[in-house]
Protein backbone atom coordinates (compact mmCIF):
# COMPACT_ATOMS: atom_id res chain seq x y z
CA UNK A 1 0.00 0.00 0.00
CA UNK A 2 1.19 3.26 -0.96
CA UNK A 3 1.21 6.02 2.16
CA UNK A 4 1.84 9.58 2.72
CA UNK A 5 2.36 10.56 6.21
CA UNK A 6 2.05 14.54 7.34
CA UNK A 7 5.24 14.98 8.40
CA UNK A 8 4.40 18.24 11.15
CA UNK A 9 7.48 20.36 11.66
CA UNK A 10 7.59 22.81 14.68
CA UNK A 11 9.87 25.91 14.07
CA UNK A 12 11.98 23.49 11.74
CA UNK A 13 11.99 20.72 14.62
CA UNK A 14 9.75 17.38 13.63
CA UNK A 15 7.82 16.55 16.63
CA UNK A 16 7.72 13.23 18.51
CA UNK A 17 4.55 12.64 17.14
CA UNK A 18 5.56 13.19 13.69
CA UNK A 19 8.44 9.97 13.68
CA UNK A 20 5.58 8.09 15.12
CA UNK A 21 3.29 8.62 12.59
CA UNK A 22 6.21 7.78 10.08
CA UNK A 23 7.12 5.00 12.53
CA UNK A 24 3.23 3.49 11.82
CA UNK A 25 3.09 4.28 8.26
CA UNK A 26 6.69 2.34 7.57
CA UNK A 27 4.81 -0.49 10.01
CA UNK A 28 1.80 -0.40 7.29
CA UNK A 29 4.06 -0.56 4.10
CA UNK A 30 6.32 -3.52 5.52
CA UNK A 31 3.16 -5.63 6.15
CA UNK A 32 1.33 -4.39 2.76
CA UNK A 33 4.55 -4.59 0.44
CA UNK A 34 4.19 -0.63 0.04
CA UNK A 35 5.90 2.62 0.27
CA UNK A 36 6.12 5.43 2.95
CA UNK A 37 6.24 9.29 1.33
CA UNK A 38 6.84 11.81 4.12
CA UNK A 39 5.57 15.35 3.08
CA UNK A 40 7.25 17.75 5.35
CA UNK A 41 5.77 21.86 4.44
CA UNK A 42 7.71 24.79 5.46
CA UNK A 43 11.46 25.81 5.44
CA UNK A 44 13.72 23.09 7.08
CA UNK A 45 17.05 21.87 6.79
CA UNK A 46 18.21 18.92 4.77
CA UNK A 47 19.51 17.57 8.28
CA UNK A 48 16.36 17.34 9.70
CA UNK A 49 14.24 15.80 6.77
CA UNK A 50 16.82 13.04 7.11
CA UNK A 51 15.66 11.99 9.88
CA UNK A 52 12.56 11.20 8.43
CA UNK A 53 14.02 8.24 6.69
CA UNK A 54 15.70 6.74 10.22
CA UNK A 55 12.15 5.93 10.89
CA UNK A 56 10.97 4.44 7.55
CA UNK A 57 10.27 7.10 4.62
CA UNK A 58 11.19 5.90 1.67
CA UNK A 59 10.75 8.98 -0.27
CA UNK A 60 10.46 12.88 1.67
CA UNK A 61 8.57 14.67 -0.77
CA UNK A 62 9.34 18.84 0.80
CA UNK A 63 7.22 21.99 0.12
CA UNK A 64 9.79 24.54 1.50
CA UNK A 65 8.46 27.69 -0.44
CA UNK A 66 8.75 29.98 2.58
CA UNK A 67 4.98 31.34 2.00
CA UNK A 68 4.06 27.71 3.61
CA UNK A 69 6.38 28.71 7.17
CA UNK A 70 2.49 29.64 8.39
CA UNK A 71 -0.18 27.11 8.94
CA UNK A 72 -3.30 27.23 7.24
CA UNK A 73 -5.70 24.53 6.87
CA UNK A 74 -6.74 25.54 3.35
CA UNK A 75 -2.93 25.85 2.11
CA UNK A 76 -1.64 22.56 3.72
CA UNK A 77 -4.54 20.39 3.00
CA UNK A 78 -4.09 20.97 -0.86
CA UNK A 79 0.01 20.60 -0.61
CA UNK A 80 -1.12 16.71 0.57
CA UNK A 81 -3.82 16.44 -1.75
CA UNK A 82 -0.92 17.18 -4.50
CA UNK A 83 1.44 14.95 -2.49
CA UNK A 84 -1.30 11.98 -2.31
CA UNK A 85 -1.42 12.67 -6.64
CA UNK A 86 2.44 12.59 -6.79
CA UNK A 87 3.02 9.37 -4.82
CA UNK A 88 -0.54 7.71 -5.99
CA UNK A 89 -1.08 7.14 -2.37
CA UNK A 90 -4.56 4.86 -1.49
CA UNK A 91 -3.62 5.95 2.57
CA UNK A 92 -2.93 9.27 4.36
CA UNK A 93 -1.53 9.10 8.03
CA UNK A 94 -1.78 11.88 9.32
CA UNK A 95 -1.08 12.30 13.60
CA UNK A 96 -3.89 13.98 15.56
CA UNK A 97 -2.33 16.88 16.87
CA UNK A 98 -4.33 20.28 16.82
CA UNK A 99 -2.99 20.91 13.14
CA UNK A 100 -2.93 17.50 12.06
CA UNK A 101 -7.13 17.69 13.07
CA UNK A 102 -7.41 20.68 11.19
CA UNK A 103 -5.81 19.28 7.95
CA UNK A 104 -6.57 15.66 7.82
CA UNK A 105 -10.85 16.00 7.29
CA UNK A 106 -10.33 18.64 4.49
CA UNK A 107 -8.13 15.96 2.46
CA UNK A 108 -10.29 13.37 3.34
CA UNK A 109 -13.18 15.48 1.61
CA UNK A 110 -10.85 16.38 -1.34
CA UNK A 111 -9.76 12.83 -2.12
CA UNK A 112 -13.43 11.67 -1.54
CA UNK A 113 -12.19 9.16 0.97
CA UNK A 114 -13.21 7.60 4.41
CA UNK A 115 -11.55 8.94 7.42
CA UNK A 116 -11.17 7.46 10.87
CA UNK A 117 -9.43 10.01 14.03
CA UNK A 118 -8.55 9.32 17.23
CA UNK A 119 -6.50 5.19 15.72
CA UNK A 120 -5.00 3.25 18.10
CA UNK A 121 -4.01 0.25 16.43
CA UNK A 122 -2.29 -0.93 12.74
CA UNK A 123 -5.00 -1.73 10.59
CA UNK A 124 -6.36 -5.27 10.15
CA UNK A 125 -6.18 -6.14 6.53
CA UNK A 126 -7.15 -9.59 6.68
CA UNK A 127 -10.71 -8.47 5.71
CA UNK A 128 -11.38 -5.04 4.81
CA UNK A 129 -9.33 -2.16 6.44
CA UNK A 130 -10.42 -2.51 10.14
CA UNK A 131 -8.40 0.01 12.29
CA UNK A 132 -9.85 0.37 16.35
CA UNK A 133 -10.45 3.87 17.69
CA UNK A 134 -11.36 4.80 20.76
CA UNK A 135 -14.94 6.18 21.16
CA UNK A 136 -16.86 7.51 24.01
CA UNK A 137 -13.85 9.36 25.14
CA UNK A 138 -12.33 6.64 26.29
CA UNK A 139 -14.57 4.52 27.95
CA UNK A 140 -14.47 2.19 24.66
CA UNK A 141 -12.92 1.26 21.47
CA UNK A 142 -14.69 0.89 17.87
CA UNK A 143 -13.40 -1.65 15.53
CA UNK A 144 -13.83 0.78 12.29
CA UNK A 145 -14.39 -0.76 8.44
CA UNK A 146 -12.96 1.51 5.52
CA UNK A 147 -14.25 0.93 2.79
CA UNK A 148 -13.22 3.50 0.26
CA UNK A 149 -10.92 3.19 -2.01
CA UNK A 150 -8.86 5.97 -0.39
CA UNK A 151 -8.56 6.56 3.39
CA UNK A 152 -7.58 8.63 5.90
CA UNK A 153 -6.31 7.64 9.30
CA UNK A 154 -5.66 10.31 12.10
CA UNK A 155 -3.62 8.40 15.02
CA UNK A 156 -3.71 9.03 18.52
CA UNK A 157 -0.48 10.35 19.22
CA UNK A 158 1.83 8.35 22.24
CA UNK A 159 -0.31 5.27 20.95
CA UNK A 160 2.77 3.42 19.14
CA UNK A 161 6.54 2.95 19.43
CA UNK A 162 8.86 4.84 17.63
CA UNK A 163 10.62 2.14 15.91
CA UNK A 164 13.78 2.98 14.15
CA UNK A 165 13.36 1.54 10.32
CA UNK A 166 16.04 3.04 8.93
CA UNK A 167 15.81 3.89 4.94
CA UNK A 168 17.89 5.61 2.27
CA UNK A 169 17.77 9.35 2.25
CA UNK A 170 15.48 9.90 -0.60
CA UNK A 171 14.93 14.02 -0.57
CA UNK A 172 12.83 15.52 -3.07
CA UNK A 173 11.38 19.44 -3.73
CA UNK A 174 7.97 19.47 -4.74
CA UNK A 175 5.82 22.55 -5.15
CA UNK A 176 2.09 22.23 -5.46
CA UNK A 177 0.19 25.17 -6.86
CA UNK A 178 -1.84 26.73 -3.79
CA UNK A 179 -5.40 28.43 -5.22
CA UNK A 180 -4.16 31.92 -2.91
CA UNK A 181 -8.27 32.94 -3.19
CA UNK A 182 -8.89 30.08 -0.81
CA UNK A 183 -6.86 30.66 1.73
CA UNK A 184 -8.58 33.57 3.72
CA UNK A 185 -7.30 32.64 7.26
CA UNK A 186 -4.41 34.84 7.87
CA UNK A 187 -2.23 34.05 11.10
CA UNK A 188 -2.12 37.47 13.38
CA UNK A 189 -0.24 36.06 16.68
CA UNK A 190 0.99 33.06 18.11
CA UNK A 191 2.01 32.53 21.24
CA UNK A 192 3.51 28.90 22.50
CA UNK A 193 4.15 29.00 26.07
CA UNK A 194 7.70 28.19 26.65
CA UNK A 195 9.54 24.91 28.13
CA UNK A 196 6.23 23.50 28.55
CA UNK A 197 5.65 19.88 27.34
CA UNK A 198 2.59 19.79 25.54
CA UNK A 199 0.02 17.55 27.61
CA UNK A 200 -1.04 15.84 24.62
CA UNK A 201 2.24 14.33 23.31
CA UNK A 202 3.78 14.19 27.51
CA UNK A 203 4.92 10.51 28.55
CA UNK A 204 4.61 11.73 32.64
CA UNK A 205 1.69 13.76 34.32
CA UNK A 206 1.05 14.75 36.92
CA UNK A 207 -2.81 16.24 37.54
CA UNK A 208 -4.22 18.16 40.51
CA UNK A 209 -8.36 18.31 41.70
CA UNK A 210 -9.89 20.49 44.32
CA UNK A 211 -8.08 18.46 46.89
CA UNK A 212 -5.37 20.89 46.23
CA UNK A 213 -7.55 23.55 47.94
CA UNK A 214 -6.70 26.60 45.87
CA UNK A 215 -4.36 27.44 43.20
CA UNK A 216 -1.51 28.96 45.54
CA UNK A 217 -1.04 25.44 46.36
CA UNK A 218 -0.22 24.27 42.35
CA UNK A 219 3.46 24.87 42.75
CA UNK A 220 3.05 21.32 44.45
CA UNK A 221 2.06 19.72 41.00
CA UNK A 222 4.81 21.77 39.53
CA UNK A 223 7.67 20.78 41.08
CA UNK A 224 6.96 17.22 40.95
CA UNK A 225 6.05 17.81 37.36
CA UNK A 226 9.24 19.38 36.80
CA UNK A 227 11.35 16.84 38.93
CA UNK A 228 10.10 14.30 36.85
CA UNK A 229 10.27 15.67 33.62
CA UNK A 230 6.24 15.60 33.22
CA UNK A 231 3.58 17.87 32.47
CA UNK A 232 0.38 19.37 34.13
CA UNK A 233 -2.77 18.56 34.37
CA UNK A 234 -6.45 19.35 36.44
CA UNK A 235 -9.52 17.95 36.69
CA UNK A 236 -12.42 19.39 35.09
CA UNK A 237 -14.10 21.46 38.54
CA UNK A 238 -10.10 23.19 39.09
CA UNK A 239 -10.53 24.50 35.50
CA UNK A 240 -14.22 25.13 36.05
CA UNK A 241 -13.32 27.96 38.90
CA UNK A 242 -10.28 28.96 36.89
CA UNK A 243 -7.39 27.32 39.43
CA UNK A 244 -6.00 26.57 36.31
CA UNK A 245 -6.75 26.93 32.44
CA UNK A 246 -8.84 25.29 30.49
CA UNK A 247 -6.03 23.62 28.53
CA UNK A 248 -4.82 21.68 31.23
CA UNK A 249 -8.16 19.95 31.77
CA UNK A 250 -8.06 16.05 31.54
CA UNK A 251 -11.50 14.20 30.95
CA UNK A 252 -14.41 13.96 28.93
CA UNK A 253 -15.37 17.13 27.99
CA UNK A 254 -11.49 17.95 27.89
CA UNK A 255 -8.50 16.54 26.77
CA UNK A 256 -8.03 12.58 26.21
CA UNK A 257 -4.58 11.54 27.01
CA UNK A 258 -2.88 8.25 27.02
CA UNK A 259 1.10 8.60 28.93
CA UNK A 260 2.66 6.00 30.61
CA UNK A 261 2.06 7.96 33.97
CA UNK A 262 -0.49 9.60 34.84
CA UNK A 263 -0.21 11.01 39.14
CA UNK A 264 -4.14 12.32 40.07
CA UNK A 265 -3.61 13.98 43.30
CA UNK A 266 -6.92 15.04 45.26
CA UNK A 267 -9.38 13.75 42.45
CA UNK A 268 -12.07 11.65 43.26
CA UNK A 269 -11.90 10.00 39.95
CA UNK A 270 -15.55 10.91 38.43
CA UNK A 271 -16.31 8.84 35.66
CA UNK A 272 -16.19 11.98 33.21
CA UNK A 273 -12.62 12.55 34.33
CA UNK A 274 -11.61 8.55 33.77
CA UNK A 275 -12.73 8.39 30.64
CA UNK A 276 -10.04 11.05 29.59
CA UNK A 277 -7.25 9.01 31.02
CA UNK A 278 -7.99 5.40 31.82
CA UNK A 279 -5.61 4.88 28.85
CA UNK A 280 -2.97 5.83 30.86
CA UNK A 281 -0.36 2.88 31.19
CA UNK A 282 0.34 3.64 34.96
CA UNK A 283 -2.22 5.10 37.12
CA UNK A 284 -1.37 6.59 40.49
CA UNK A 285 -4.34 8.03 42.71
CA UNK A 286 -3.08 9.94 46.15
CA UNK A 287 -6.54 10.77 47.97
CA UNK A 288 -7.27 11.21 51.61
CA UNK A 289 -10.91 9.64 50.82
CA UNK A 290 -10.04 6.01 51.23
CA UNK A 291 -13.60 5.68 49.45
CA UNK A 292 -12.04 7.78 45.86
CA UNK A 293 -13.56 5.78 42.79
CA UNK A 294 -9.99 6.27 41.67
CA UNK A 295 -8.15 3.94 43.30
CA UNK A 296 -11.01 1.71 41.32
CA UNK A 297 -9.12 2.61 38.24
CA UNK A 298 -5.62 3.26 39.88
CA UNK A 299 -2.27 0.68 39.65
CA UNK A 300 -0.74 2.47 43.09
CA UNK A 301 -2.49 4.46 45.39
CA UNK A 302 -1.86 6.30 48.58
CA UNK A 303 -4.97 7.52 51.56
CA UNK A 304 -3.29 10.27 53.02
CA UNK A 305 -3.41 14.36 52.59
CA UNK A 306 -1.84 15.47 49.34
CA UNK A 307 0.06 18.07 51.66
CA UNK A 308 2.19 15.44 53.73
CA UNK A 309 2.19 13.02 51.06
CA UNK A 310 3.46 15.20 48.02
CA UNK A 311 6.50 16.78 50.08
CA UNK A 312 8.32 13.35 50.70
CA UNK A 313 7.04 12.26 47.18
CA UNK A 314 9.17 15.45 45.72
CA UNK A 315 11.98 14.53 48.17
CA UNK A 316 12.24 10.84 46.33
CA UNK A 317 11.40 12.06 42.97
CA UNK A 318 14.98 14.51 43.43
CA UNK A 319 16.83 12.06 45.06
CA UNK A 320 16.33 9.65 41.91
CA UNK A 321 17.38 12.13 39.64
CA UNK A 322 19.90 13.40 41.02
CA UNK A 323 21.48 9.81 41.27
CA UNK A 324 20.64 8.89 37.68
CA UNK B 1 -26.39 37.91 9.58
CA UNK B 2 -27.48 34.50 9.01
CA UNK B 3 -25.68 31.27 11.19
CA UNK B 4 -25.76 28.14 11.17
CA UNK B 5 -24.99 25.50 14.11
CA UNK B 6 -24.58 22.38 14.14
CA UNK B 7 -25.80 19.83 16.90
CA UNK B 8 -25.19 16.20 17.69
CA UNK B 9 -27.32 14.37 20.22
CA UNK B 10 -25.40 12.39 22.42
CA UNK B 11 -25.39 9.95 25.63
CA UNK B 12 -25.03 12.17 28.66
CA UNK B 13 -21.50 12.46 30.03
CA UNK B 14 -22.54 10.34 33.14
CA UNK B 15 -23.74 7.65 31.33
CA UNK B 16 -22.12 4.05 31.65
CA UNK B 17 -21.10 2.99 28.34
CA UNK B 18 -22.48 -0.71 27.28
CA UNK B 19 -23.49 -2.38 24.14
CA UNK B 20 -25.49 -4.79 22.56
CA UNK B 21 -26.27 -7.16 20.05
CA UNK B 22 -23.34 -8.71 20.35
CA UNK B 23 -21.13 -5.66 20.93
CA UNK B 24 -21.83 -4.25 17.22
CA UNK B 25 -24.73 -1.39 18.64
CA UNK B 26 -24.55 1.20 21.54
CA UNK B 27 -26.66 0.05 24.13
CA UNK B 28 -28.83 3.03 24.56
CA UNK B 29 -31.31 1.39 27.21
CA UNK B 30 -32.34 3.62 30.30
CA UNK B 31 -29.83 6.40 28.29
CA UNK B 32 -30.20 10.04 28.89
CA UNK B 33 -29.57 12.22 25.63
CA UNK B 34 -28.55 15.59 25.77
CA UNK B 35 -27.15 18.31 22.92
CA UNK B 36 -23.46 17.89 22.92
CA UNK B 37 -21.68 19.88 25.06
CA UNK B 38 -19.33 21.44 22.57
CA UNK B 39 -22.39 21.93 20.13
CA UNK B 40 -24.17 24.12 22.71
CA UNK B 41 -21.46 26.46 23.59
CA UNK B 42 -21.41 27.13 19.74
CA UNK B 43 -24.90 28.07 20.23
CA UNK B 44 -24.62 29.99 22.96
CA UNK B 45 -21.91 31.89 20.99
CA UNK B 46 -23.86 32.16 18.18
CA UNK B 47 -26.89 33.63 19.70
CA UNK B 48 -24.65 36.16 21.88
CA UNK B 49 -23.41 37.18 18.18
CA UNK B 50 -26.96 37.99 16.34
CA UNK B 51 -28.04 39.41 19.41
CA UNK B 52 -25.75 42.14 19.61
CA UNK B 53 -25.66 42.65 15.62
CA UNK B 54 -28.68 40.96 14.50
CA UNK B 55 -29.00 38.32 12.49
CA UNK B 56 -30.49 34.58 13.04
CA UNK B 57 -29.56 31.51 13.80
CA UNK B 58 -30.55 27.56 12.78
CA UNK B 59 -29.72 24.34 14.09
CA UNK B 60 -28.99 21.62 12.03
CA UNK B 61 -29.00 18.08 12.89
CA UNK B 62 -28.64 14.93 11.20
CA UNK B 63 -30.60 12.17 13.18
CA UNK B 64 -33.99 10.12 13.21
CA UNK B 65 -36.87 11.16 14.69
CA UNK B 66 -35.56 10.87 18.60
CA UNK B 67 -33.55 13.57 18.55
CA UNK B 68 -35.86 15.95 18.29
CA UNK B 69 -35.86 16.93 21.84
CA UNK B 70 -32.49 17.89 21.76
CA UNK B 71 -33.49 20.05 18.47
CA UNK B 72 -36.05 21.73 20.51
CA UNK B 73 -34.07 22.35 24.04
CA UNK B 74 -31.69 24.24 21.44
CA UNK B 75 -34.72 26.27 19.92
CA UNK B 76 -35.57 26.73 23.74
CA UNK B 77 -31.71 28.18 24.46
CA UNK B 78 -33.04 30.53 21.57
CA UNK B 79 -32.06 29.20 18.05
CA UNK B 80 -34.71 30.61 15.47
CA UNK B 81 -35.39 27.84 13.47
CA UNK B 82 -33.94 23.94 13.01
CA UNK B 83 -33.97 21.70 10.41
CA UNK B 84 -33.80 17.50 10.70
CA UNK B 85 -31.97 15.54 8.06
CA UNK B 86 -33.87 12.34 8.70
CA UNK B 87 -31.21 10.44 8.78
CA UNK B 88 -29.02 7.43 10.74
CA UNK B 89 -25.88 9.56 11.12
CA UNK B 90 -23.37 6.69 9.93
CA UNK B 91 -20.26 8.44 9.99
CA UNK B 92 -18.53 11.60 9.96
CA UNK B 93 -17.76 12.04 6.25
CA UNK B 94 -21.91 11.22 5.94
CA UNK B 95 -23.18 13.56 8.21
CA UNK B 96 -20.99 16.57 6.92
CA UNK B 97 -22.23 15.60 2.93
CA UNK B 98 -25.39 16.07 4.22
CA UNK B 99 -24.85 19.34 6.03
CA UNK B 100 -22.96 20.73 2.92
CA UNK B 101 -25.98 19.51 0.64
CA UNK B 102 -28.45 21.12 2.46
CA UNK B 103 -26.08 24.59 3.64
CA UNK B 104 -24.63 25.29 -0.41
CA UNK B 105 -27.68 27.23 -1.42
CA UNK B 106 -28.72 29.17 2.15
CA UNK B 107 -26.14 31.45 1.88
CA UNK B 108 -24.75 31.35 5.60
CA UNK B 109 -22.56 33.87 6.84
CA UNK B 110 -20.86 31.82 8.91
CA UNK B 111 -21.08 27.82 10.37
CA UNK B 112 -20.30 27.12 13.85
CA UNK B 113 -19.76 23.03 15.41
CA UNK B 114 -18.80 21.63 18.61
CA UNK B 115 -14.69 20.93 18.45
CA UNK B 116 -16.08 17.11 18.13
CA UNK B 117 -18.72 15.07 19.54
CA UNK B 118 -18.65 13.20 22.95
CA UNK B 119 -19.77 9.85 21.62
CA UNK B 120 -17.54 8.92 18.67
CA UNK B 121 -15.06 12.02 19.76
CA UNK B 122 -14.28 11.58 15.22
CA UNK B 123 -13.35 16.00 15.20
CA UNK B 124 -14.22 15.77 11.46
CA UNK B 125 -17.23 17.65 10.81
CA UNK B 126 -16.02 20.92 10.52
CA UNK B 127 -12.91 19.78 8.73
CA UNK B 128 -15.22 17.89 6.13
CA UNK B 129 -18.01 20.72 5.91
CA UNK B 130 -15.28 23.03 5.16
CA UNK B 131 -13.93 21.69 2.63
CA UNK B 132 -17.25 20.06 0.97
CA UNK B 133 -18.79 23.78 0.39
CA UNK B 134 -15.39 25.32 -0.60
CA UNK B 135 -14.63 27.63 2.63
CA UNK B 136 -11.60 27.70 5.37
CA UNK B 137 -12.54 25.38 8.35
CA UNK B 138 -10.71 27.11 11.95
CA UNK B 139 -10.35 23.85 14.38
CA UNK B 140 -11.19 24.30 18.33
CA UNK B 141 -11.99 27.58 18.94
CA UNK B 142 -11.98 29.98 22.12
CA UNK B 143 -12.67 32.92 21.18
CA UNK B 144 -14.70 34.30 17.85
CA UNK B 145 -15.51 38.17 16.94
CA UNK B 146 -17.33 39.48 13.67
CA UNK B 147 -16.40 42.95 12.91
CA UNK B 148 -16.90 44.72 9.49
CA UNK B 149 -17.56 41.04 7.51
CA UNK B 150 -13.96 40.06 9.51
CA UNK B 151 -13.70 37.34 12.00
CA UNK B 152 -11.55 37.50 14.74
CA UNK B 153 -10.96 34.06 16.53
CA UNK B 154 -8.49 32.35 18.66
CA UNK B 155 -7.62 28.70 18.34
CA UNK B 156 -5.53 26.30 20.70
CA UNK B 157 -2.18 24.89 19.29
CA UNK B 158 0.15 23.00 20.44
CA UNK B 159 1.57 23.86 23.46
CA UNK B 160 -0.58 27.36 22.96
CA UNK B 161 -2.43 29.74 21.24
CA UNK B 162 -2.97 31.49 17.49
CA UNK B 163 -4.88 34.43 17.14
CA UNK B 164 -6.07 34.74 13.62
CA UNK B 165 -8.73 36.52 11.36
CA UNK B 166 -10.65 34.88 8.05
CA UNK B 167 -13.35 36.58 6.13
CA UNK B 168 -16.78 35.36 5.87
CA UNK B 169 -18.00 32.74 5.05
CA UNK B 170 -16.46 30.20 7.04
CA UNK B 171 -16.71 27.03 9.14
CA UNK B 172 -15.12 26.82 13.40
CA UNK B 173 -15.10 24.21 15.51
CA UNK B 174 -16.27 25.54 19.31
CA UNK B 175 -13.95 24.68 22.32
CA UNK B 176 -14.57 25.10 25.64
CA UNK B 177 -13.69 28.38 26.96
CA UNK B 178 -15.64 30.06 23.79
CA UNK B 179 -18.43 30.76 25.76
CA UNK B 180 -20.64 29.62 28.89
CA UNK B 181 -23.69 27.60 28.37
CA UNK B 182 -27.76 28.96 29.06
CA UNK B 183 -30.44 27.41 30.49
CA UNK B 184 -33.43 28.08 28.73
CA UNK B 185 -36.05 29.67 30.70
CA UNK B 186 -39.53 29.38 30.55
CA UNK B 187 -40.77 31.57 28.26
CA UNK B 188 -37.82 30.00 25.69
CA UNK B 189 -39.19 26.29 26.67
CA UNK B 190 -42.60 28.04 26.02
CA UNK B 191 -41.36 29.83 22.33
CA UNK B 192 -39.74 26.62 21.52
CA UNK B 193 -42.69 24.44 20.91
CA UNK B 194 -43.88 26.27 18.12
CA UNK B 195 -40.94 27.37 15.87
CA UNK B 196 -40.07 25.95 12.87
CA UNK B 197 -38.51 22.38 12.94
CA UNK B 198 -38.37 21.47 9.29
CA UNK B 199 -37.60 17.80 8.56
CA UNK B 200 -35.71 17.49 5.54
CA UNK B 201 -34.65 13.95 3.58
CA UNK B 202 -31.24 12.96 3.19
CA UNK B 203 -29.70 13.12 -0.38
CA UNK B 204 -28.59 9.54 -1.14
CA UNK B 205 -24.83 8.86 -0.60
CA UNK B 206 -22.96 6.51 1.02
CA UNK B 207 -20.95 6.71 4.20
CA UNK B 208 -17.10 5.42 3.63
CA UNK B 209 -16.87 4.19 7.30
CA UNK B 210 -18.29 2.34 9.63
CA UNK B 211 -18.12 0.78 13.29
CA UNK B 212 -18.59 -2.43 13.00
CA UNK B 213 -18.20 -3.85 16.22
CA UNK B 214 -17.71 -2.13 19.63
CA UNK B 215 -15.47 -3.03 22.83
CA UNK B 216 -15.20 -1.86 26.27
CA UNK B 217 -11.41 -1.19 28.09
CA UNK B 218 -9.59 -4.12 29.99
CA UNK B 219 -10.12 -3.67 33.67
CA UNK B 220 -7.97 -2.88 35.61
CA UNK B 221 -6.28 -5.07 37.91
CA UNK B 222 -6.02 -4.42 42.29
CA UNK B 223 -4.36 -1.13 43.04
CA UNK B 224 -1.65 -1.57 45.71
CA UNK B 225 -1.78 0.90 48.24
CA UNK B 226 1.71 2.44 49.79
CA UNK B 227 1.23 3.51 53.65
CA UNK B 228 0.87 7.48 53.75
CA UNK B 229 4.02 8.04 55.92
CA UNK B 230 5.92 6.12 53.58
CA UNK B 231 5.09 8.13 50.85
CA UNK B 232 8.29 8.24 48.72
CA UNK B 233 8.11 4.75 48.52
CA UNK B 234 5.91 5.41 45.47
CA UNK B 235 8.79 6.80 43.48
CA UNK B 236 10.77 3.44 43.64
CA UNK B 237 7.72 1.33 42.92
CA UNK B 238 7.30 3.31 39.77
CA UNK B 239 10.98 3.11 38.96
CA UNK B 240 11.94 -0.26 39.72
CA UNK B 241 8.78 -2.06 39.61
CA UNK B 242 6.45 -0.44 36.65
CA UNK B 243 9.65 1.16 35.09
CA UNK B 244 7.78 4.22 34.01
CA UNK B 245 10.33 6.60 35.23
Amino acid sequence: MKIVVFAENQNGNFKKSTFEAVAYAAGIASSTNGSVTAVSIGTISDDKLAELATYGADQILSYAQESLNTFTGEAYSQVLNHAVEVAGAELVVISNTYSGKMVAPRVAAKLKAGMASGVVSFPNTSNGFVVRRSVFSGKAFADVNMSSSKKVVAITPNSFTIAENAKAVNIQTADASIDAASVRTKSIEVSIASGKIPLTEAELVVSGGRGMKGPENWHLIETLADTLGAATACSKPVSDIHWRPHTEHVGQTGITIKPNLYIAIGISGAIQHLAGVSSSKVIVAINKDPEAPFFKAADYGIVGDAFEVLPMIIEAAKKLKSAS
Amino acid sequence: MKVLVCISNVPDTTTKVGFSDNNTKFNTQGVQFIINPYDELALTRALEITEKQGGTVTVVNVGLADTEPSIRKALAIGATDAVRINAEPVDAYFVAEQIANYAKNEGFDFILTGRESIDYNGGMVAGLLGEMLGMPSINVITSIEIENGIAHLERDIDGGREKLDCSLPFVAAAQKELTEPRIPNMRGIMAARTKPLKVVEPTGTEAPTKSISFELPAPKGACKLIDAANAGELISLLHNEAKVI
